[in-house]
């Protein structure tokens, strides 16, 4: 039963793994730009909750009506005023930018929050859980977190098989140059894909803040475990994204069961694992690009 | 036709290249001279600049010849940290005898490394070394017998050991260090040389057509990954011979050994050996600058680097060799017309003697 | 801007770049409203390039290209395409992620108004209709072609660029794609057609321009063209 648990509590934990995927997956599959500020940008969405919160004594949950536009807006903003400028043939550019620019965000949240840890109150529903049988209880909001992957990725499949921008994101991803000759505004699209996933980290990142303690330097750490979940999922498919989360949440907490340090070593041992047997992950986009 | 030809010869040396290595051989006596009449705390500066600069060459070889985007070579930097410590402490080893050892040792582990990231192409590289760091770091602090997560010092016994008294201990780390900074200067210029050399810049400037040519770039680049861990297992022994401690999170340190590498390679220039050497003296100048005003001295270093991507990619060195045509390592091979053997039109000669 | 056919696309002194290397050098072309005009030249004559420039996918100056009495030279490939030109691109260059209908609806991403929708371009062309959740490469060279032009028409362009339409299929194909030629003219586009099949380009065109080495080396109608003059300006002497 001990095991049942810590498995449930992995996947749950999964979920929000998919979250910080999420992301990064889109923003590959669209403009094939790799993030590295991803991770400290979702912290900067758990600061600018903290912020929020503090300053006007909202629910972390309610704040989110500011804070997802306002990433959005920042995604939108960081995508035609920089990052647009790095892509093309060449990966070095978008790496060292978006990786000078994750130095620049740890640092000035450094200065501004100080290196203390911090944590967003969100009264009872920090605590309130579910009972299943005697040893097994499952925390409403890890579940709340899990379900909220699960509809943001619905969501986000729908957006891209459903309307007109999703298929303009697609027409984009195989062949921008194809796709200006419809009308399609690259730079602007490639915008709205950055506004997108930075309105997911929102959510990521506010959720994270309420689950565990956060400070500047975790940044990093929450890429690594974005990327990982990406790649045990598959490239280019979201439904594998959110498996990939589950199976790092759950090696995580298997690890964690083993010993005391091992938890986030057991992750990374887990992604180094498919790695090495299933190099494409474990649900591969067939179509071949 | 054939006496034509005869004129055109291949050449590398340029002037610069010729004036810059009497700069340097005159520049490097200066150096090694100086524990005789210099400060010690100018030494200690002079050893951090000398290992930079080493990780930065080695750096720049991975990234700006061989297309290797590495965030990960903290791993290697911290194996061979470490590596000092267990043949020091553990097997009895000199210090100094040590360093190579290390060296040694973190290319060893580069193998089974190689192995697991190159599976991930272009920026999945990238991360992919990180989290192998990570690994390495979350391991080494599992390991009690190295101290844990809090880490490890050199015992006095060892730390003695490595030259009679204060003054030559001190000495000859800083030697050390330069004999380090020249070497990874030196190894990289004559890897790009060499064979290997042409093989690495056909990499650079084109992946498909350098394969479609019978470059093998994997084992090319295997290679050159397998190089650097070993030049960055040697220099993070060096690292932590003058730290005389050592811990996961100093070992393994993503801003340290990686963060600021890049942005060195980066400002200075990246694909050439002069860009890092630029970018070492910008780096330390930017240092002792903004040393009172905290984290942002990081701020301003990150926002340099983004923005001398952005808007000259080539870097502070790539711009002055634009300028005034400079090249101090001529490490490209350049088609030089040669007058002596021109047998041909006797103006020619004299129209190429009047140009400076 | 001449009474008639008063002008739509006109191009002065248009000159194009790959890096160093020179495409275009200088070339002067008018095209009437209604107005079918080819482009025949041989291999590397510069009449894909040409097409490339106008629709901004080269860059070129402002003055350089005019469309409908308006510089375009300056403007982005998009902003282009949203004024009313569209191009079937050489190779067809469907979207391998998108089925035939999302193709063809995201030809219709500019919103312009028209005759064009996508009951229209199913009539034209009814097996786009049948194979319309296929995914745009899984389909045969002619049926692609067919997606393309359909893709293209779906923007209701005032103006219509062809590249090859006939590239690399078989002659029964090519015919049924000249064939609708005259419908999409008779719902009054304009169209630029770019050929090597010299036959087929002279037996649809009002007129013909005829490019070698980046210039234009003779123009005319059909049948003002001797067998000898195209023959000369096609492939030099």
């Amino acid at each position: 039963m001990e095991w049942l648990d810590a498995i449930i509590q992995g996947v749950l934990l999964g979920g929000l793994y998919a979250l910080f995927a999420t992301g990064l997956s889109l923003i590959f599959g669209v403009m094939r730009l790799v993030n590295i500020a991803h991770g400290d940008l979702i912290v900067l969405a758990a600061f600018l909750g903290l912020a929020m919160v503090n300053g006007t004594g909202v629910h972390p949950l309610i704040s989110l009506i500011v804070i997802v536009p306002v990433m959005a807006g920042i995604g939108y903003a960081l995508q035609r005023g920089i990052l647009n400028l790095t892509l093309g043939r060449d990966i070095l550019p978008p790496l060292l930018v978006t990786f000078g620019l994750s130095i620049i965000i740890q640092n000035v949240l450094l200065e501004v929050f100080s290196a203390d840890t911090q944590r967003l109150k969100a009264g009872a529903l920090e605590t309130a859980s579910i009972a299943i049988g005697e040893q097994i209880a499952i925390g409403w909001f890890p579940l709340i977190v899990f379900l909220s992957a699960v509809g943001v990725i619905a969501i986000l499949q729908l957006v891209l098989f459903r309307t007109r921008l999703g298929t303009a994101f697609r027409a984009t991803s195989d062949d921008h140059e194809t796709a200006a000759l419809m009308g399609i505004d690259n730079r602007h699209v490639f915008a709205l894909a950055m506004a997108l996933a930075l309105a997911v980290v929102a959510l990521a990142g506010t959720f994270m803040a309420i689950r565990t303690n956060f400070s500047p330097a975790i940044g990093p750490a929450r890429l690594l475990y974005a990327f990982e979940a990406v790649i045990i999922g598959g490239l280019g498919s979201l439904w594998g994204t959110l498996a990939g989360g589950v199976i790092l949440g759950v090696a995580q907490a298997i690890g964690a069961k083993f010993h005391p340090g091992g938890q986030i070593l057991a992750g990374h041992v887990a992604f180094l694992i498919v790695l090495v047997l299933r190099p494409n992950g474990l649900f591969p986009r067939t179509r071949d690009r | 036709m054939s006496e034509d030809a005869a004129a055109y010869r291949v050449a590398r040396g340029t002037a610069a290249s010729r004036y810059g290595a009497l700069v340097a051989v005159a520049g490097l006596a200066v150096l090694i001279s100086l524990p005789f009449w210099g400060g010690r705390a100018d030494m200690r500066t002079i050893v951090e600049i000398a290992y930079y600069l080493a990780l930065a060459q080695l750096w720049n070889l991975l990234a700006g010849y061989a297309g290797l985007v590495s965030v990960g070579q903290q791993a290697f930097l911290g194996l061979g940290g470490y590596a000092l410590f267990v043949f020091a402490i553990h097997a009895g080893v000199h210090p100094l005898a040590a360093i190579p050892l290390a060296g040694i040792a973190a290319a060893l582990f580069a193998v089974p490394t190689a192995f697991i990231v190159f599976r991930l192409r272009g920026a999945y590289f990238a991360i992919g070394t990180w989290v192998v760091a990570e690994v390495y770091m979350l391991s080494f602090a599992q390991i009690s017998a190295l101290g844990g997560g809090s880490g490890i010092s050199l015992p006095a016994a060892v730390v003695k050991g490595i030259a009679a008294g204060r003054m030559w201990r001190e000495t000859t780390i800083y030697w050390t260090g330069l004999a380090i900074a020249v070497g990874a200067i030196a190894l990289v210029y004559l890897l790009l040389r060499s064979r290997h050399g042409l093989a690495l810049t056909a990499i650079r400037d084109s992946e498909e057509a350098s394969g479609s040519l019978g470059v093998d770039n994997f084992r090319t680049k295997i290679w050159v990954y397998i190089v650097a861990a070993f030049g960055t297992g040697m220099v993070g022994a060096l690292v932590f011979l003058t730290k005389l401690r050592i811990s996961p999170e100093a070992g393994f340190n993503v801003i340290d050994w990686t963060a600021n590498v890049i942005f060195i390679v980066v400002i200075g220039g990246i694909g050439t050996i002069e860009g890092p050497i630029v970018g070492v003296i910008v780096f330390f100048v930017l240092r002792e600058l903004l040393a009172d005003f905290g984290s942002w001295y990081l701020i301003v270093l990150g926002a340099a680097a983004v923005l001398m991507m952005l808007r000259a990619p080539q870097g502070i060195w790539g711009l002055i060799a634009e300028r005034f045509d400079l090249r101090f390592f001529p490490v490209q091979r350049r088609l030089v017309f040669d007058p002596a053997s021109f047998s041909f039109v006797a103006e020619t000669q004299e129209e190429d003697k009047r140009k400076p | 801007m001449s009474a008639a056919p008063e002008t739509v696309l006109e191009t002065a002194d248009l000159t194009a770049f790959y890096g160093d290397f020179q495409a275009l050098f200088g070339i002067d072309l008018h095209v009437g409203r209604g107005e079918t005009v080819a482009i025949i030249g041989a291999n590397g004559a510069g009449k894909s390039t040409f097409l490339r420039s106008v629709v901004g996918q080269l860059p070129s100056e402002r003055e350089q290209v005019t469309f409908e009495g308006e510089p375009i030279g300056h403007l982005p490939a998009h902003e282009i395409v949203r004024r009313g030109i569209a191009l079937v691109p050489e190779g067809r260059l469907l979207f391998p992620s998108l089925s035939v209908e999302e193709n063809l609806r995201l030809g219709a991403y500019g919103k312009r108004a028209g005759p064009w929708r996508i009951e229209r371009v199913h009539e034209l062309f009814p097996v786009l209709r049948e194979r319309r959740a296929t995914p745009g490469t899984r389909l045969s060279g002619g049926e692609q072609q067919m997606c393309a032009i359909g893709r293209a028409l779906m923007s209701n362009p005032t103006l219509l660029l062809c590249d090859e339409l006939s590239l690399g299929l078989a002659p029964v194909i090519i015919r049924q794609l000249y064939a609708v030629l005259p419908v999409i003219v008779s719902e009054g586009t304009t169209v630029v057609v770019v050929e090597q099949d010299i036959n087929q380009a002279l037996s649809v065109a009002d007129r013909v321009y005829c490019f070698q080495e980046g210039r234009v080396s003779l123009q005319g109608r059909p049948d003002e063209l001797s067998r000898e003059d195209v023959a000369t300006a096609y492939f030099g002497v």
